[in-house]
């Protein structure tokens, strides 16, 4: 059982939570000029890190408010809480967390070759892009 | 079939409307253990579930009219029988006893709509929306600890804090009303479970302590 610290609540059980998947996933800027297949790399295509990991979170039985969350994936440590709309903050990962030899550069995805050629925009969008859309 | 002719009014439904526990009344009696814990349902409180930003202009009418709005988890407000729990930043869940709602001659939720007036935000009557349970009693705590993660000590839970959380694996919001007495606020259709769930919760509390 994870013990997750709300920002409005404070620490909660797991269970009082929702998980809400990859945080930062900005909605593209036109979607109407995207094809089929960078449509589909936006809605389904998610990054798989072992590692540190950005994500949101939930808290549905509690303020029912959402919040993102850095957690990692191996240890389950959690790294930081912060709000929704705000950029990752920086990772300050104790070198003990971390283990394996994986990348966990913040940027590190596992599409591989296949990177979405919307990721040029999304790096702009989520500096500038609403709150709403940087979720 | 009830007698539809004498069904006049809202006043008239009142004599034919059940509580969500109404059905486990005798076996909420039978399973409480006087001077251990007792658990009852007081049915029909009137909530009225209010989303609006505390900080703005229509925040404050609505706090004036509800005694408060709290400003973090666990806070309650109110007066005059009314109670302000927070649910979150801008939600919050008023309830007041019965009399208090519109049909019954009361004026909560009216008296809240006005206040919102035409701001973002919105007042709704959710009396029907969930049930009240009361537990109470020196082990009442001890129940509520079979089922609820959170630190119930009264060093840390004190009386007048309401918290939003799980008792028993369903949502429920707990609210401390006294040294020894709880108000629980489960959905109306989790009532019967936790009904059902605190009985069983007690039923040690009825034979003699083990040494």
């Amino acid at each position: 059982m994870l013990l997750i610290s709300c920002p409005n609540c404070g620490s909660r059980d797991e269970t009082e939570f929702h998980y809400g998947g990859q945080a930062h996933v900005p909605y593209p800027e036109n979607p109407n000029e995207l094809n089929d297949r960078e449509w589909a790399e936006y809605l389904f295509y998610r990054d798989n890190t072992k590692g540190t990991f950005a994500e949101r979170w939930l808290h549905s039985t509690g303020c029912r408010q959402w919040f993102n969350m850095l957690r990692d994936t191996v240890t389950y440590d959690i790294h930081a809480v912060y709000p929704m709309g705000t950029p990752r903050p920086a990772t300050a990962v104790p070198a003990a967390a971390e283990v394996g030899t994986a990348s966990v550069a913040a940027d590190s995805t596992t599409i591989g070759n296949a990177a979405p050629s919307t990721s040029a925009t999304s790096i702009i969008s989520s500096s500038t892009a609403p709150e709403g859309a940087t979720k | 079939m009830a007698n539809t002719a004498a069904l006049t009014g809202i006043n008239g439904l009142r004599e034919i409307r059940r509580s969500p526990a109404s059905h486990l009344a005798q076996a909420l009696e039978a399973g409480s253990v006087p001077g251990a814990v007792v658990l009852k349902e007081s049915p029909f409180q009137t909530m009225a579930g209010v989303r609006v930003a505390p900080s703005s202009e229509e925040g404050a009418r609505i706090a004036s009219v509800a005694g408060g709005l709290p400003a973090r988890c666990g806070e309650v407000t109110g007066r005059d029988g009314v109670s302000v729990l927070w649910l979150g930043p801008s939600e919050f869940l008023v309830v007041a006893p019965e009399e208090a709602h519109d049909s019954l001659g009361g004026d909560l939720i009216g008296s809240l709509t006005a206040a919102l007036g035409d701001a973002p935000g919105q007042v709704v009557d959710l009396s029907a929306n969930r049930t009240t349970f009361e537990l109470s009693g020196p082990r009442a705590r001890a129940v509520l600890e079979k089922g609820c993660a959170l630190d119930l000590h009264p060093r840390s839970f004190t009386p007048g804090t309401a918290l939003t959380t799980e008792v028993g694996n369903i949502p429920v919001t707990l609210l401390k009303t006294g040294d020894d007495s709880f108000r629980l606020f489960p959905r109306a259709s989790f009532a019967d479970f936790l009904g059902r769930w605190l009985l069983d919760a007690m039923r040690e509390f009825a034979s003699p302590e083990v040494p």
